[in-house]
């Protein structure tokens, strides 16, 4: 492990056509590093993600994804993601293949990832359509006779995630809503960890998740680097960003105009909170 | 929401209290962003102080001050008796088979309680792609009691559905912005109705012949206090 920039890890780590996954539910959202990822031009990734949102949209928008692999896909407490309709529905601005699960399903798949079993099993997937779309399997309980769904387990190439601090060595810590950032970071044969900070060392806190640093293949610092999901302890959800993505994304151009100016035309996360102080500001 | 100002109260207000009235104090509920949440605070507000609420995002027994705009926002975390993590969530606790209630919406239902959330059209190549499946199939499966909030239409009332993503087997209770469905021998029946509402505008929002129970009850209007403390909720700040 190494405490390096966000460009070097992304330079070093994620290739065209990997499978990539950037967790975090709803809590620590792996921003700055997906603006990276776009910055740098990947293509052809399959993006891993139990909730695809404003992220995964202008990952999808800016023709970085091949491949789809979530569980629900929208802005949560607004309404769709228009990038990624407009890329099932109407193939923009490249057509994208889904595979498509449940969120206890994706669970299971990341722990059996992490645990570098080949499935995950749960009492899931039964009836409906959804089985017949995705990779699922019946499997008989060798104890109780009960037939239970098995998932292939999620094994990324990629794992980013984000999290509030890191000490010197690259030992990691996140806490409040830790999502299924820990199974990622397992799960994938890579990783890179964003940080709020990085501190000293760091002050054990309950419920927190802490990645030792030999687990992890890259930290780096960008400090507001959730945006606009929020970090615990450091700032809050950009909830008024998220209802503007709706509009912001609605149209190609619009959004095409906005990912050149805070994101290709930004050269980190600092220059991209910049520029979004720039724009709300009075002129 | 012209509702409003004949009634003194909204649709979707109807809705959120009828929802609440069916939480008892104790109910372990699972709930998802919008009216389920809405009406999950509002019985924890009023008659049900021991409501369990449970978001998905890991938090068990949140206790938001205001109405979250994400089932993972900050105050959810603060204020709740445990977080856990997701695949925690999902195999211990809703597997687990702790979870009483789960409120689902949908775009469309069926007769028999089943709901898509994953396209409209054909999967392949969908007029609309909707989110998906999220908890919803899950939570179908493992809580005791299914609970769908859905607004009453023709386009979302559908004799057969594009896509099924969650299986109707125990959905209790469909309120609508009309009335209240149950299902009777397997099929959803308008039980009650809303004031304001009849038989004729359920019955022609409503894509298949709606059967509706011979003792069609009214639902009692929101009572100031339960009004009050609805809009007390607020969703929290936009920019």
């Amino acid at each position: 492990m190494a405490v390096v920039p966000l460009s070097e890890a992304v330079r070093e780590l994620v290739g065209d056509g990997d499978v990539v996954a950037l967790e975090g539910f709803t809590h620590l959202i792996p921003h700055a590093a997906g603006h990276e990822l776009v910055r740098q031009g990947r293509r052809g990734l399959t993006l891993v993600r139990m909730t695809p949102d404003v992220v995964y949209d202008q990952l999808i928008g800016m023709g970085c994804a091949r491949r789809l692999v979530f569980s629900w896909g929208g802005n949560p407490g607004v309404g769709s993601l228009h990038r990624l309709r407009d890329a099932v529905e109407h193939g923009w601005p490249a057509p994208l293949e889904l595979e498509e699960h449940s969120h206890a399903g994706m669970a299971a798949a990341y722990a059996a990832g992490a645990a570098h079993l080949p499935f995950g099993v749960l009492r899931g997937y039964r009836g409906g359509d959804l089985p017949v779309r995705t990779r699922v399997a019946t499997i008989t309980c060798p104890f109780t006779g009960e037939e239970l769904a098995a998932v292939p387990a999620q094994r990324p190439d990629v794992g980013i995630v984000h999290a509030q601090q890191a000490d010197r060595r690259g030992n990691v810590q996140l806490w409040g809503i830790i999502g299924v950032q820990k199974e990622t970071v397992l799960a994938s044969a890579r990783s890179i960890v964003t940080v709020e900070e990085i501190v000293d060392e760091l002050e054990p806190r309950p419920g927190a998740v802490v990645l030792p640093a030999w687990v992890v293949d890259a930290v780096c610092p960008a400090p507001g680097g959730a945006h606009p999901s929020y970090a615990h302890g450091y700032y809050g959800r950009d909830n008024g960003f998220y209802v503007a993505w709706d509009a912001i994304s609605r149209d190609r151009e619009i959004f095409r105009a906005w990912m050149q100016r805070h994101v290709l035309d930004t050269a980190d996360v600092a220059e991209y909170h910049a520029s979004l102080a720039a724009e709300a500001a009075p002129v | 929401m012209s509702a409003i100002a004949d009634r003194g109260y909204s649709a979707d207000e109807m809705m959120a209290v009828a929802a609440s009235r069916r939480l008892g104090d104790g109910t372990v509920c699972f709930v998802g962003i919008g009216l389920p949440s809405l009406a999950a605070n509002l019985a924890r507000r009023t008659h049900a102080p021991g409501c369990v609420l449970v978001y998905e995002s890991g938090t068990i027994g949140a206790k938001p001050t205001e109405l979250p705009l994400s089932i993972g926002d900050g105050e959810l975390a603060e204020t709740a008796d445990a977080v856990v993590s997701v695949p925690e969530m999902f195999a211990y606790w809703l597997q687990g088979g702790r979870i009483d209630v789960g409120f689902l919406g949908a775009a469309q239902i069926d007769r028999h309680g089943s709901l898509n959330s994953t396209v409209v059209g054909p999967y392949d190549a969908p007029t609309v792609r909707l989110p998906g499946g999220g908890g919803a199939p899950e939570i179908a499966l493992g809580v005791r009691d299914v609970f769908v909030m859905l607004r009453h239409s023709r386009r979302a009332f559908v004799s057969a559905l594009d896509f099924t993503t969650t299986l109707g087997d125990k959905v209790r209770v469909v309120i609508t912005d009309l009335g209240v469905l149950e299902p009777v021998e397997g099929e959803l029946t308008l039980v009650a109705l809303h004031a304001g509402s009849t038989v004729e505008d359920a019955r022609s929002a409503t894509g298949w012949e709606l059967r509706v129970a011979d003792e069609l009850r009214e639902t009692e209007p929101p009572r100031p206090d339960e009004l009050s403390a609805l809009r007390a909720l607020r969703t929290k700040g936009t920019r």
